[in-house]
Formats: C-alpha cells, sequence, structure tokens
C-alpha cells in the first residue's frame, strides 16, 4: 500500500470497473448463461467493488495520518483513468477522488448495495428475466460510484444521468404493464427537468471558474485570497440555486418529488436500493462535495433549508393517510431527504452524511422487510389487508421493527443519532446565528470580527455579514420547530405502518393466509445484517454532551464520524463554528435539552400510534369522521400532481399540439406545400410551351426578336 | 432620265423577301414550302450582303455570299433527303405532324 503515490491510487478504478463488468457480462449473455451464475457474476462484482473500497479506505487512512495539510481540501487519494477531454481551458479527465466524504458514500453505495444484491436473488428468484434486472441493478451501482468517486463536475453529471437511466429501466422494469412503464417515464422526465437546471449550474461555474476539478475549485473557494474568492462569490448563489433545482429533481425535493413515489413500480429491491439508500441522496451529496460553495451564499442556505424543511412536513403529512405499504415509505423516503437537505441548508454537514447513512441503513432495511411482506403475501401491498404477521413472520418482524425503531427515533438506534444532529444543528444555529451571542462569544474568545467572518465563510463585508446572519436567528427557530414536528409525525406514520402491518388480527383473505410464509434465506440474511446496522449504525455520531463524559479515546469512536468528515468539511461545518465561538461546553447543555425534545416527541407519535391502532382500533374511524375534509386533502397528496398536471403536463401536451397544429398547416402545409404548388403550376404553364412543334418555336424566336428590336429602338430613341 | 437604285431600296426589298419567308417559315405546313421560305430568307440576306458590298466598295460581302450560297446547297441536300425520309416513314410532309422530340 506504502507503494502507492495519493494521485495514482488505481484501486479507485477498480472499484468503479467492477460493477461494469458485471453489468457488461450480464447484460450481453445473462440470457444465456446458467442463472446461478448470473446470481454470482452480479453480488460478486458488487463484493469485489466493497472490497476496493475497503482497500481505498484503508489507503486514505495511512494518507491522511501522514498528511501535512498543503492547502484546503484536506487529505485525498485520486486516479486519473483516462484523459478525457483536452481543450484549451477546457480540461476533464476521467478521474476519482477519494476523500472521507466520498468514502462514506462509496461503503453506503457497494455495502447496501451488496446486501440488497443477496436479497433480490431471492426476491427474483421466480422472474424469467432476471439477468435484465441484474444487468440494470449492476450498471446502476456503476453509474452511482461514478456519480460519488468523480473528482470533476463532468464525471458526477455522468453518474448523475446514468443513475437516472437505471432508475428509469428499473421502474420499468415490468414494462408489459403500462402503468408501470408509465411511471419510469414520470421518473425519467421529472429527472431530466432537474438535470437541465444541473446542466445551466455546471456551465455557469465553468464560466467563472474555468474548471469543473472539485479540488480547485474547492481550494478557490476557501482561498483566503481576494481574487480567487471573487471568481466564485458572485456565482455562489445563482450557481447554487441552479444545481440545488438539479438536486432536487434527483433526491425528490419540492418542486420536484412528485415522481418518488411513483416509483415505486418498480421491484422491491430497486425501490431499497435506488429510491431510498443509494440514488435520491446523490442530491445530498452533491451540495456537501460544494458545501465550500453552498457557504458562500447565506441566501441559499436559507432557501436550501427552507425547502428541506417544507418538503419533510409535507412528505410527512401525507404519509400518515397512504394506505400502500410501499407508498407509505417513498413519503417517508421523501420527508427525510428532507431532513438532509435542511441540515445542508444549516451548514451541518456531517448531520446531513449522518443522516443520509443511517437512512441508508434503516431505510433499505424498511424496503426489503416491506418487499419481504410483500413477497410473504403474494404481492399484496396494502396494509389494510394485512395484520398479525409478527409471528408468520418472525425475522422479517424483528428486523422490520429496528428499523422502525430508528426512523421514528428511539434512542440508541441509528436515526435517532442522525436526526438528533439535524435538529440540534437547527437549534444550535438559532444560537450562533444570533448575533448578539456572535459578538459576545468573539469577545469572550478574543478573536477578530474578520476572523470569524473567515471562519463562518461568509466572504462579504463583515458588515454585511453580520447582518445576514443575524437574520437566519428567527428563520432557524421556525426550521427547528418545523423540523421537531415533522419528526413527531415520522414515528406517528411509521409505528402505524408497524403496527397495521405486523400486529392485531391478520384481515388478508383465507386463500392467501394459508400461504403466508416467512421469506429464503438469501433474503432474510441482508435484512438481518442491515438490522444490526440500523441498531448500532449511529454509535458513531454520539451527541457531545454525552461523548464528552468520556476519556479521549472512548471520544474518538464515539464522535468518529464527525472526526473523520471534519476532514472534509472543517471550514465549512457550523458545527465546529459552535465550538469555537466561545460557547466551550456551555452550549452543550443545550443539547441535553434538544435530546429530550426530540425523545419526547418521538414518545409523543409512537404513543398515538400505539393508542390509535392497537389500544382503540375504532379511533381512526372517529378521526376521520371528524376531519374527513383533511384527510381528503392529504389522501389527495395536497392535489400537487393534479396541479402539475394542469400546469405542466396539459400545457406541454397543449404546446405540443399547437406545434404539430403549425408544423401540419403553416410549415408543412402553407410553406412548403405553397413553394412546390407554385413550382408545379408554373412548371404545367411553361412546359405548354414545349410543344414539339417546330414553327412554334419559330414563331416564339420571332416574337422575341421583334421584341428586343422594339425595346432597343425604344430605348435608343427615349433613353437619351 | 436614267434611275440607278439605292441602297434603301436594295434593303426595302431584302426586308421584304426576308419577312416573306419568315411568315412562310411560321404558318406553312408542307415542310417543302417551309424549307424553300428558308431559302427565301437566305437569298435576301444575301441580297443585303451584296449591297452592302457594292456600297462600301468592299469585298467581304461577296465573300459572305458565297459561303452562305455554299452552305445552303448543302443545307438544301441534306434537308430533301430527311424530307423523303420523313415522308416514307410517315406518309406525310407535314410539319404538325413532326412534333416526336418533345418527348
Amino acid at each position: 500500500m506504502e507503494t502507492l503515490y495519493a494521485d495514482e491510487f488505481y484501486f479507485l478504478g477498480l472499484i468503479v470497473l467492477a460493477p461494469l463488468l458485471g453489468a457488461i457480462i450480464n447484460g450481453l449473455f445473462g440470457a444465456k448463461l446458467p442463472r446461478k451464475v448470473v446470481d454470482w457474476v452480479a453480488c460478486g462484482s458488487i463484493a469485489l467493488s466493497f472490497l476496493f473500497a475497503l482497500i481505498s479506505l484503508q489507503g486514505l487512512i495511512h494518507h491522511a495520518r501522514n498528511f501535512e495539510g498543503d492547502g484546503n481540501f484536506g487529505p485525498y487519494l485520486s486516479y486519473t483513468a483516462y484523459e478525457w477531454i483536452f481543450s484549451g481551458e477546457l480540461n476533464a479527465d476521467i478521474a476519482f477522488l477519494f476523500d472521507p466524504l466520498t468514502a462514506v458514500m462509496v461503503l453506503v453505495v457497494t455495502g447496501v448495495g451488496l446486501l440488497i444484491h443477496i436479497y433480490s436473488v431471492g426476491y427474483m428468484d421466480e422472474d424469467p428475466d432476471k439477468w435484465r434486472y441484474f444487468a440494470y441493478l449492476n450498471l446502476f451501482t456503476f453509474s452511482m460510484l461514478m456519480l460519488v468517486l468523480g473528482k470533476n463536475m463532468l464525471v458526477t453529471f455522468i453518474g448523475w444521468e446514468g443513475v437516472g437511466v437505471c432508475s428509469y429501466l428499473l421502474i420499468g422494469f415490468w414494462y408489459s404493464d403500462a402503468q408501470k412503464a408509465q411511471a419510469g417515464q414520470k421518473a425519467f422526465l421529472v429527472n431530466r427537468v432537474g438535470d437541465f437546471f444541473f446542466i445551466l449550474g455546471m456551465f455557469l461555474i465553468f464560466y467563472m471558474t474555468g474548471t469543473w476539478d472539485y479540488v480547485q475549485l474547492g481550494e478557490m473557494a476557501m482561498s483566503e485570497d481576494a481574487q480567487q474568492l471573487a471568481r466564485l462569490i458572485p456565482i455562489a448563489l445563482p450557481a447554487g440555486l441552479l444545481i440545488f433545482l438539479g438536486c432536487t429533481g434527483k433526491s425528490a425535493q419540492i418542486p420536484l418529488y412528485v415522481w418518488l413515489p411513483d416509483a415505486m413500480a418498480g421491484p422491491t429491491p430497486v425501490s431499497a436500493l435506488i429510491h431510498a439508500a443509494t440514488m435520491v441522496t446523490a442530491g445530498v451529496f452533491l451540495l456537501c462535495r460544494l458545501n465550500w460553495m453552498v457557504t458562500l451564499s447565506p441566501t441559499l442556505m436559507a432557501i436550501i433549508a427552507v425547502v428541506g424543511a417544507l418538503t419533510a412536513l409535507v412528505a410527512a403529512s401525507i404519509a400518515i393517510v397512504q394506505n400502500d405499504i410501499k407508498r407509505v415509505l417513498a413519503y417517508s423516503t421523501v420527508s427525510q431527504l428532507g431532513f438532509m437537505f435542511m441540515a445542508v441548508g444549516m451548514g451541518a454537514f456531517v448531520a446531513a452524511i449522518f443522516h443520509l447513512m443511517t437512512h441508508a441503513f434503516f431505510k433499505a432495511l424498511l424496503f426489503l422487510g416491506a418487499g419481504s411482506v410483500i413477497h410473504g403475501m403474494h404481492h399484496e401491498q396494502d396494509i389494510r389487508k394485512m395484520g398479525g404477521l409478527r409471528k408468520l413472520m418472525p425475522w422479517t418482524h424483528a428486523t422490520f421493527i429496528a428499523a422502525t425503531a430508528a426512523i421514528a427515533g428511539v434512542p440508541l438506534f441509528a436515526g435517532f443519532f442522525s436526526k438528533d444532529l439535524i435538529l440540534w444543528s437547527a437549534m444550535s444555529n438559532a444560537h450562533v446565528f444570533n448575533i448578539e451571542g456572535v459578538m459576545s462569544g468573539i469577545q469572550e474568545s478574543g478573536q477578530s470580527l474578520n476572523d470569524m467572518v473567515r471562519e463562518l465563510n461568509v466572504t462579504e463585508a463583515p458588515l454585511e455579514a453580520v447582518e445576514l446572519v443575524g437574520m437566519s436567528a428567527g428563520l432557524n427557530w421556525f426550521i427547528y420547530l418545523m423540523a421537531l414536528f415533522t419528526a413527531g409525525l415520522t414515528a406517528f406514520y411509521m409505528f402505524r405502518l408497524y403496527f397495521m402491518t405486523f400486529w392485531g388480527e391478520c384481515r388478508a383473505e383465507e386463500e392467501t393466509k394459508k400461504h403466508i410464509h416467512e421469506s429464503p434465506n438469501s433474503m432474510v440474511v441482508p435484512l438481518s445484517v442491515l438490522g444490526v446496522l440500523s441498531v448500532i449504525g449511529g454509535w458513531i455520531g454520539w451527541p457531545h454532551v454525552v461523548a464528552y463524559q468520556f476519556g479521549d479515546r472512548v471520544q474518538n469512536v464515539m464522535l468518529g464520524l464527525e472526526k473523520w468528515l471534519a476532514q472534509t468539511f472543517y471550514v465549512s461545518d457550523t458545527y465546529r463554528i459552535v465550538g469555537r465561538f466561545g460557547y466551550g461546553s456551555d452550549i452543550y447543555l443545550l443539547e441535553g435539552l434538544s435530546i429530550a425534545a426530540a425523545i419526547l416527541v418521538a414518545g409523543i407519535g409512537i404513543g398515538l400510534a400505539y393508542y390509535m391502532y392497537i389500544k382503540r382500533p375504532e379511533l381512526p374511524g372517529i378521526v376521520y369522521e371528524r376531519a374527513q375534509k383533511l384527510h381528503k386533502v392529504l389522501t389527495n397528496k395536497y392535489w400537487v400532481d393534479e396541479a402539475y398536471d394542469v400546469i405542466f403536463v396539459r400545457r406541454t401536451l397543449d404546446l405540443g399540439k399547437a406545434s404539430y397544429w403549425i408544423d401540419r398547416y403553416v410549415i408543412s402545409g402553407f410553406l412548403v406545400g405553397g413553394v412546390s404548388f407554385l413550382i408545379q403550376s408554373l412548371g404545367r404553364v411553361l412546359s405548354n410551351l414545349q410543344s414539339g412543334n417546330v414553327q412554334r418555336y419559330s414563331t416564339y424566336i420571332t416574337v422575341a426578336l421583334v421584341l428586343i428590336f422594339i425595346a432597343l429602338l425604344a430605348a435608343v430613341m427615349f433613353g437619351g | 432620265m436614267s434611275w440607278e437604285p439605292t441602297l434603301a431600296h436594295f434593303l426595302i426589298l431584302s426586308a421584304a423577301v426576308f419577312s416573306i419567308g419568315l411568315v412562310g417559315v411560321m404558318i406553312r405546313r408542307n415542310a417543302i414550302i417551309v424549307f424553300m421560305s428558308i431559302e427565301l430568307m437566305l437569298n435576301s440576306v444575301n441580297l443585303s450582303f451584296i449591297a452592302f458590298a457594292r456600297y462600301r466598295f468592299e469585298m467581304d460581302g461577296h465573300v459572305f455570299a458565297f459561303f452562305v450560297m455554299a452552305v445552303a446547297a448543302a443545307e438544301a441536300a441534306v434537308a430533301l433527303a430527311i424530307v423523303i425520309h420523313v415522308f416514307r416513314h410517315k406518309r406525310s410532309v407535314s410539319v404538325d405532324e413532326l412534333a416526336d422530340l418533345k418527348y
């Protein structure tokens, strides 16, 4: 390992190559290969990729240890596979970047991906097109790895488009069902809208800075040289906004979230891998990757945070009334992604990535558990027809409860820690961005205002920065309350789902009831692994108030993720700013309060769900009677789909019709047809002249000669 | 009283004969008559050539007239041969029926 240079770390190339090879083998020859071989190629390629990722991680740790800190970007490994475009200013290679942020993402993608591949072996066993499924799934993993490993925005974009295509292919995997094929199309088209903005953002960045390389851009943004910074500051808001719009498409945020619930038409493991664990987190990842640009514009951060909070709340409220097991999970995914964006918007990048990671564990598990239930119930997805499954499917039940507890925020489960960190970030931000507090903090710490401004990465004139920061205090409180409420909703609807599926009497039809069975081992094993991860996955991000009670060595583990990611985010993350500005450990007492509030809210949500669906099962009916209007609004998902249908889809169709009409009658009919008609009729008239009769010809000549003669004569006589 | 024809007289005569020939070419159906009308036009031109040559005391016009006569003779031979062939083929020498070349 020591012989490899940090910028020629070829294992990065191998991480990407393995799934691609798997996709090629299965895609080209899968139909003729024995099914066992298809399974082994698909899972083996991802396992290899995971192995290479671990090797790279070890390399990175080794490199980080000897890292002396030249420049601002922090330690990273890179590998240039191919010099792709080298033209004047534009210089984009197929190059990979492996820094602490990428390391987390790659491990999640390959690790969770591997488990889902193994699960798929059992889940898709009866499907005759299994080879096609695995080829797509491998191709997806390849694209996702390109996305997270790309060293410049162009490589990321290749992956970005690649995952979109694979998502489309997999949602419409059972393409003979028109509805499913349409869901795929919807996902693809909505994503394309986002991608368009992403491209514009990329171009804007290139126009101003002349590079797409993350390292160069990062150095530029974090530079202390005013000239360097001046190239990025003016575009931080517009380019950031464009890229954020791109992210709302891929990561299903308002206004482009509508595709994700429909994407559930795909096979359930696909929902788990693409629409819960990996692809939809691409937007969060990208903004974290560009964290130094995001923090350059407080306005942009505020927009991101508000959009994230709104999405979280809206999606959670819709999830309450959904009855399709996968749809509840889909809206829950949208909601959790909202949490992540909220964290990004508040500069809590560590919290965002932490939640991304734990979410990948427990949401993948929830989907796989749902898949196991659907598999066991013979493709029944309506939770009103389930119930009592906890005895029939013990393994599925055990893992499902772990994941539900994790997402609801039950203490010590994975989701508790990450969601708590987000809530706490919102709360502490409200304090940091309270300018009086900052000022007194500065006085205590003895730092100059200019220093602080640089730390906050607000690079405008100090006064302006203070103003901007000062404005955000109220907003942060607002976001915090929204997030807290959403956390309660999450606990409620997830336990509603859990109780309705696994408790009470079985409401399935007699015929189905007899056949309910636990799933095969290839499905149960990944479930169990993810179950364990859903429990312990959060133990690398304990609250500071707890971690600080222990010694240094234990602290290093308990705050492991934060310390690891701090190498990437050390300039941007507000968390460190909180620590720096004089609050010291006092601020962490507040953290205790935030945790207590979160536990309380989760407890209320769970308790309410228990009371409504177990204790007094007649209650939901009564509530429904009382709040029919609200129920109608929620079941119809705020009529967003309908509104989009009227505003965009219909108008696009109208535009299409109008274009068709114009093409048919104006362009083709009038212009093209007119010209041809003119020439044809002229030709018809003129062709009469060619009679073949020599005498007529001679007459023409004579008449023409006479006319010319007269004209000449007239010219001579009158022309002077 | 002696009367000498001037250049104008010759030219007027030439123009008259040319016009008669031209009209003959345009309106007569019989190929032989058309052919004869062409000869008429050629000879009217010859007349002009000679008249000018005499008027200017130069030999160029004479030379041209000889050329025209020689060409006309050759042309007559070819044209009559064509007419005879057409007649054998179509049993008619009407130019109206000879419109096949337009296709």
